[in-house]
């Protein structure tokens, strides 16, 4: 996928003022948080499982090679062709070579971010082939040429009036005087499209959301049905997904199948949650005759060895997303690549380069909302802060943050200086902005006061006035 | 070129870890795990003693858009499949498995019911699965799929109908997995395990939600005993 992450600030000041965009977020996000909260409100166990979820992830990746080669030699011997992928690009050659070597013209697809992640759909149409997503979310993504806000409500960005726009657009078969006035009739009209696909598929492309070791098995969660449909209608199922999807056991699934749904979209369980082992069996009227899975790296392998281990947990439930003041006030698109929100202020970085991702964790205002719902209990907002030291040593800041932060470094290593510097501070500032109580500009923050006032001191420190009311003196 | 990927991945995640590659004691961790595979922290909802799990199971479902009958036995399950049917004024061909929990039923007896085995064919109104387990849970339905219930009978018509004993029903997913190792032996798997929980759905329109997205738009299940 195209990295658009280096003009985030010109992405979000767009989107603010994107007034079909602001008319879908504002009728979102506050749904999920709701429906989130009542979910987690109906299950007591809920904030203990999220620990136990912590803790068997953070035990599978401490022995992630062990559990990747018994998942390899299970799902082998139930009959799936595992390939090992350490670029985006390995994963594309792989995945075309399987296709070619199948003769496919029509490929469907249901839902996958690390088909995202590797910018699938575009190698398969260059090597000829038609490529179809399911996912409804997806489908309109994909009529319209656009890449998904979100990593599960992929169109979140979008109203139903646009969606009634592009099918008219490109459904060239649908009569004109045919309604499509309630959401219903959008989705039975795209049913009607797909159905056909589903049925003349030639290779079905899934992702994962977990594999497992005991069983090898490869599990999707879903809703609506279409990954099931893409896997076991076409001839040949390939499931592309990463290497820190593994789990250990499928106990350990079940208690992570407890925080996702809820997390994500605050149903008790997803409609759907398929656990598949190797291609059709002897005496199976149906199913895949071919079952491959892709697993990539991709930059995962040496993440697990830095301080950003921790963002390997993820489950990709969205939660982060859905809680965070600056997605909802921008939108998916405006960060630029696959993975938005805070998981992607954290995770894009790692994938591209802190080089081309620098703004995403300086865009936050650390609320740490998302740590607080994150069901791995990730500490996104203390990866941000990594980042943001990384960025800083690497030395990408301007100059003059740079020479600012130095100084202001210098002083607060000598306290007493400190004390003085501060109090003269405040006191100027507090007499030259005695008259208004706030500044709309002083000279050196320019770009923090462009968009807000500086509250004007009241003339004396905090230190000073704590000092004051230790000796007791009234205020 | 995948074998060097393999290894050069491998090594890339050892040498994160600060871990030795053939390292016995990291190897029996994870077999123990495999082999003991321990129960987590399991939720009370549906653990806790006297709780009445078909009740508890009925009602997660039915908040979940699915159309719940209770039989007396299997004989009765073509007479409520044709019922189910009726009230959806649906005709057409009902396709089955070859499970013989199935086979055993009286299926000449329903009349107006045309059903066929196989897999699903793109025009048939629904498809009949016999689960091995229900979740009292979170209202799920446990269903290995393979010959005897071909998978594409759960998602390709518009009615799917889903058979579960009573005396299957269990509390939580640990049960039900006990179960699955019953039929499948310690580590086996049925070609693919379906948890289904209600009708297909999406919100992938303007947040709202709407049954019957790809798969089916009615789910029945039928309690038998
Ligand atoms: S970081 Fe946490 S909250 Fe965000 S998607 Fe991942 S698991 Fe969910």
């Amino acid at each position: 996928m195209h990295i658009e992450t280096p003009h985030f600030n010109d992405n979000a000041r767009d989107a603010l003022k994107d007034a079909q965009l602001q008319k879908a977020l504002a009728g979102l996000p506050g749904g999920l948080v709701a429906q989130r909260a009542a979910a987690r409100d109906k299950l007591p166990e809920f904030e203990a499982l999220r620990d136990v979820g912590r803790d068997l992830r953070n035990e599978t990746l401490e022995l992630l090679d062990v559990y990747l080669e018994t998942y390899e030699r299970n799902a082998t011997a139930a009959g799936a062709k595992v390939h090992w992928a350490q670029t985006a690009e390995e994963a594309r050659r792989i995945i075309v070579e399987l296709c070619k070597a199948e003769g496919a013209r029509l490929v469907t697809k249901g839902k996958s971010m690390i088909s995202e992640e590797i910018g699938l759909n575009d190698a398969l149409q260059d090597a000829g082939m038609e490529v179809l997503e399911t996912d409804l979310g997806e489908y309109i993504l994909q009529i319209r040429g656009e890449t998904p806000s979100h990593i599960i409500a992929p169109a979140i960005h979008l109203t139903q009036d646009q969606v009634e726009a592009d099918f008219r657009r490109s459904h060239t078969d649908l009569p004109a005087d045919r309604a499509l006035v309630e959401p219903g009739d959008l989705v039975g009209e795209a049913r009607r499209v797909l159905r056909q696909k589903f049925l003349s598929a030639d290779v079905g492309i899934t992702g994962a959301n977990f594999l497992i070791a005991e069983t090898g098995s490869s599990v999707i969660v879903t809703n609506e049905g279409n990954g099931d449909l893409t896997q076991s209608l076409a001839r040949v199922h390939i499931v592309i997904t990463s290497i820190d999807k593994v789990l250990a056991t499928r106990e350990d699934l079940a208690t992570l199948l407890r925080l996702l749904a809820r997390s994500a979209t605050g149903q008790e369980c997803t409609t759907y949650a398929t656990l598949s082992t190797g291609p059709r069996r002897a005496g199976d009227v149906d199913g895949p005759g071919a079952y491959h899975v892709v697993l990539l790296d991709n930059g995962r392998a040496e993440l697990l060895g830095t301080q950003f281990r921790e963002v390997l947990r993820c489950i990709r439930c969205g939660a982060c997303m859905n809680h965070c003041p600056v997605y909802g006030a921008v939108g998916g698109h405006t960060y630029g690549w696959v993975y938005p929100g805070p998981i992607g202020a954290v995770l894009t970085p790692a994938l591209i380069g802190i080089g081309q991702g620098a703004k995403l964790p300086n865009a936050s205002t650390f609320c740490g909302r998302c740590e607080s719902v994150c069901p791995m209990r990730i500490p996104l907002p203390k990866l941000m802060r990594h980042w943001r030291e990384a960025e800083f040593e690497a030395g990408q800041p301007p100059f003059h943050q740079r020479a600012a932060l130095a100084a202001w470094a210098w002083l607060a290593k000598r306290p007493r200086t400190y004390h003085v510097a501060m109090r003269f501070a405040a006191a100027t500032l507090g007499a030259l902005g005695r008259r208004r109580g706030r500044f709309r500009w002083l000279p050196l923050t320019g770009g923090w006061t462009r968009h807000r006032d500086l509250a004007a001191p009241q003339g004396r420190t905090f230190q000073q006035l704590w000092a004051e009311h230790q000796r007791g003196v009234p205020r | 070129m995948s074998d060097t990927a393999r290894s050069a991945i491998l090594s890339r995640i050892r040498a994160s870890l600060k871990v030795a590659a053939d390292d016995p004691d990291r190897a029996t961790l994870a077999a123990q795990r495999i082999a003991g595979h321990p129960q987590n922290l399991v939720p009370a909802r549906a653990s806790a003693a006297g709780t009445d799990l078909v009740a508890l199971f009925r009602s997660y479902l039915e908040g979940q858009q699915a159309t719940v009958s209770a039989v007396a036995s299997h004989s009765d399950v073509p007479a409520a499949i044709g019922n189910l049917l009726n009230a959806t004024g649906a005709t057409g061909v009902v396709r089955r498995g070859s499970d013989p929990l199935l086979g055993d039923m009286p299926w000449a007896e329903a009349k107006d019911l045309v059903v066929r085995e196989g897999a699903a064919e793109p025009d048939d109104v629904a498809g009949v699965s016999y689960a091995l387990a229900g979740v009292a849970e979170t209202g799920t339905l446990v269903v290995g799929a393979g010959k005897d219930n071909p998978v594409t009978l759960a998602f390709l018509p518009g009615i799917h109908i889903i058979i579960v004993a009573r005396d299957t029903i269990v509390g939580t997913y640990e049960e039900a997995l006990a179960r699955v190792r019953k039929i499948y032996g310690a580590s086996g798997m049925p070609r693919t395990l379906n948890y289904i929980s209600g009708p297909s759905r999406t919100a992938d329109i303007g947040g709202k939600i709407v049954i019957g997205a790809h798969g089916p738009r009615t789910l029945g299940v039928i309690i038998v005993g």
